[in-house]
């Protein structure tokens, strides 16, 4: 599979002539510079639809004076820049160390998924055949950075919140894994590009029309990445009503905001990943069997599906927070009782069920 | 109920919950003693909003003490500003219009609808789900729009007087008020679709902290708090006081729908169902409300004689009671409210036990503890 990182070093070699290895290390390093600047947009723009998304459910106007430009668009940034001003405080008896790399650790677990995400058919900057795998266990660094935050936090609400979030994100990896197992079986591939690419036909909508077990795993996968991410009905790790705001009680200022741009990042990795496995990625529907969109050049086809893929992502976006404003929250032994008596029977029943039609019916 | 058994060394932990936490509506603090995230017990510690409310009464006036009954309880003032009217016309042996009655009525059962919104939707706050909060939210300005062209206020009324009203309802008030109670039925219904048959919100409130009869009359919880363990007992109907005895409204009980009768689920239904019966009651009582004057004659120097006096009223969180003594003077010798959120608190200790750090935001929450009326 085609990655952009393989595509821009090839771009170099044959245009600027330049030597090989140089090229190859040149266009890593420009393709993870480019991500990394535009990444922190999610967050931003995630934070402002989550506002204006709950406003609007909640019969408000939402955010709507900051900046020059109209709807308050300018808020994320204004609250980039209200959290780079504040104090960054460090509770007394904090291990200081760890307080202070717990953030980094969450936003290095969450921005590192992005490497394999392939936003359009310019594939993702890394085309990995593990790309799936490897979301799986990037982001479970996500867990070891709360529960770092709440230990090393040296209070009592925030030790709660790290050993809630490290129960319940362990719990949850395991239908999330056994839900993206089964797409993988089917797809008969890792890669993620791979996977995009084997629901080139049809409806896309999680291989309905090959194995309609793959089309159930999907809210299992969703119920359980809801709480891989924290959100209501599972944000107990954060429950502001319970553990004032679980983990993060004691941060301030950026550090702060490294854990909420953390969240939403994740909520648009696990979106992106439904997207992949269950959505046909960047394709649009039928596309395999439309003909005008052949004949598109390379260019305009890519940012057709550019748009395509973010406009899935944000629509299940949407739905997280549409959620999140609905639902009250678990107790966290109801969780624990939803993750392994409910979720992971029936993901693998659907698991041995994909097999088993493969076996009678592929 | 969450046990737990093992055999590993663990010790406990003692966790300050408040005074300054999101779901402890005002300034409780709450000392936890802790297994894990099981509760072992609860110590209310209150007293952070003491504003010695009684101490100051005994240097007012009768009349001067009316705005500071507001400030009790400021969720239901109407409800205070009656019950203290009472006990003081009682004292005094003033007859009240009648019209100033169904007035009175009609204000305290529309500050009930209220306060039950108030109370109902912070307790799914607290549970996590924001939205129901604020669909109340948008439903109770109507009705302070309603208390404010009454009498100018939005909270704290002041609007009840030894012997009557202030002032007679303003023009229009009946239409505007029959409108709010559409709207706030058909509303009602709305939030009730959202949030009380909600798996999850079932899940959270069932057969957590359940009361028993034995305990409730033990510890003297009343008001929709007793109904929740299926006493029928209502002052308005059992023991009416002002007009409430002319009117035809429902008691709810906790019937145990989803949970063992007493549980957090029925104290949350009785106050949703109570709503309704308020409806119903200010509804008549528009119907009904005759014409005339809306104050009594009461001099100006008011000296009610020397006695003392105790009154108890059917507030949103229970029966709220005031004692007062007088020496002849014009000014009371002693005041004594006995709040019902006070009482609540004090069983915490008995019904937590076993449960969750969450639980707790779920018992304060359905309990509907109001902290100025506790401390005072």
């Amino acid at each position: 599979m085609q990655s952009s990182s393989s595509w821009l070093a090839d771009y170099f070699e044959r245009v600027w002539f330049m030597n090989p290895t140089l090229a190859a290390v040149l266009s890593v390093i420009l393709g993870v510079g480019i991500c990394m600047a535009l990444i922190p947009i999610i967050p931003g723009f995630g934070s402002y639809l989550e506002r204006k998304v709950c406003a609007d459910l909640q019969q408000r106007i939402g955010p709507n004076r900051a900046g020059f430009l109209p709807f308050g668009i300018m808020q994320a940034v204004a609250d980039g820049i209200k959290t780079i001003q504040k104090e960054d405080l460090i509770p007394e008896h904090a291990d200081r160390f760890l307080f202070k790399s717990a953030p980094y650790i969450c936003v290095i677990g969450v921005f590192s998924c992005f490497a394999v995400i392939p936003f359009s058919g310019a594939g993702p900057l890394s085309a990995l055949n593990l790309g799936v795998y490897y979301i799986l266990s990037i982001s479970s660094l996500m867990a070891v950075g709360i529960v770092l935050a709440g230990w090393a936090s040296n209070s009592k609400w925030t030790l709660l919140g790290g050993i809630r979030s490290a129960g319940q994100m362990i719990s949850y990896e395991i239908p999330i894994a056994l839900s993206v197992v089964t797409v993988a079986m089917v797809a008969g591939t890792l890669n993620m590009s791979g996977l995009t690419a084997a629901q080139r036909l049809g409806w896309n909508i999680g291989f309905w029309n090959s194995n309609i077990f793959v089309t159930l795993s999907f809210p299992v996968y969703w119920i359980a990445a809801l709480a891989e991410c924290n959100r209501t009905p599972f944000d107990i790790p954060e429950a502001e009503s319970e553990l004032v705001a679980g983990y993060f009680t004691e941060y301030s200022g950026l550090r702060f905001s490294f854990f909420a741009m953390a969240e939403y990042a994740e909520m648009f990795v696990v979106s992106a990943m439904a997207v992949v496995l269950y959505f046909g990625g960047f394709y649009l529907p039928f596309e395999g069997i439309m003909p005008w969109i052949m004949d598109l050049s390379g260019g305009r086809l890519t940012l057709i599906h550019f748009a395509v893929f973010l406009g899935k992502v944000w629509a299940l976006m949407y739905l997280m927070i549409w959620i999140r404003w609905t639902l009250p929250r678990y107790r966290i032994d109801q969780l624990m009782d939803l993750c392994w008596k409910a979720l992971i029977p029936i993901a693998f029943v659907n698991f041995m069920g994909a097999a088993c039609w493969m076996a009678l019916l592929g | 109920m969450v046990t737990t058994r093992s055999t590993l060394h663990t010790q406990e932990m003692i966790l300050n919950m408040g005074p300054h936490h999101p779901s402890t509506h005002g300034v409780l603090r709450l000392i936890l003693r802790l297994d894990g995230e099981v509760v072992e017990g609860v110590i209310p510690d209150v007293g952070y909003l003491h504003r010695g409310i009684e101490k100051i009464g005994e240097g007012l006036t009768y009349r001067q003490f009316i705005p500071y009954t507001d400030r009790i309880e400021y969720l239901a003032s109407m409800n205070m500003n009656h019950l203290y009217c009472m006990a003081v016309e009682k004292l005094a042996g003033i007859e009240v219009p009648e019209r100033a009655e169904y007035i009175r009525v009609i204000m305290a059962e529309l500050n009930r609808i209220i306060s039950h919104i108030i109370g109902c939707g912070a307790l799914a706050m607290d549970l996590g789900a924001f939205t129901p909060f604020l669909y109340g939210v948008v439903e109770r300005e109507k009705c302070n729009d309603l208390m404010e062209m009454t009498c100018g206020q939005r909270l704290t009324y002041n609007y009840l007087r030894i012997g009557g009203v202030s002032q007679d309802l303003p023009q229009g008030f009946e239409e505007k008020t029959e409108k709010f109670l559409n709207e706030i039925k058909d509303r009602w219904d709305e939030i009730n679709k959202l949030i009380s048959a909600n798996e999850i919100f079932i899940q959270r409130l069932a057969n957590v902290a359940v009361l028993s009869v034995e305990d409730a009359f033990s510890y003297n919880i009343t008001g929709p708090n007793l109904r929740a363990c299926g006493v029928d007992w209502d002052l308005r109907r059992d023991e009416p006081y002002s007009v409430y005895d002319r009117f035809d409204f429902q008691v709810p009980v906790g019937r145990g729908e989803r949970g063992a009768v007493g549980d957090c689920y029925n104290r949350y239904m009785i106050r949703v169902r109570e709503v309704y019966e308020s409806i119903k009651i200010v509804h008549q009582a528009l119907n009904r409300i005759p014409v005339g004057d809306v104050m009594a004659k009461v001099s100006k120097l008011f000296k009610p004689p020397a006695g003392e006096v105790f009154m108890r009223a059917e507030n949103p969180r229970g029966e709220m009671a005031v004692f007062i003594e007088s020496d002849g003077s014009d000014k009371p010798y002693r005041i004594k409210f006995k709040a019902p959120s006070f009482n609540a608190l004090a069983v915490f200790n008995k019904i937590c036990r076993g449960h969750m750090v969450s639980d707790l935001a779920a018992v304060i929450g359905s309990f509907d503890i109001v902290m100025p009326e506790v401390d005072r």
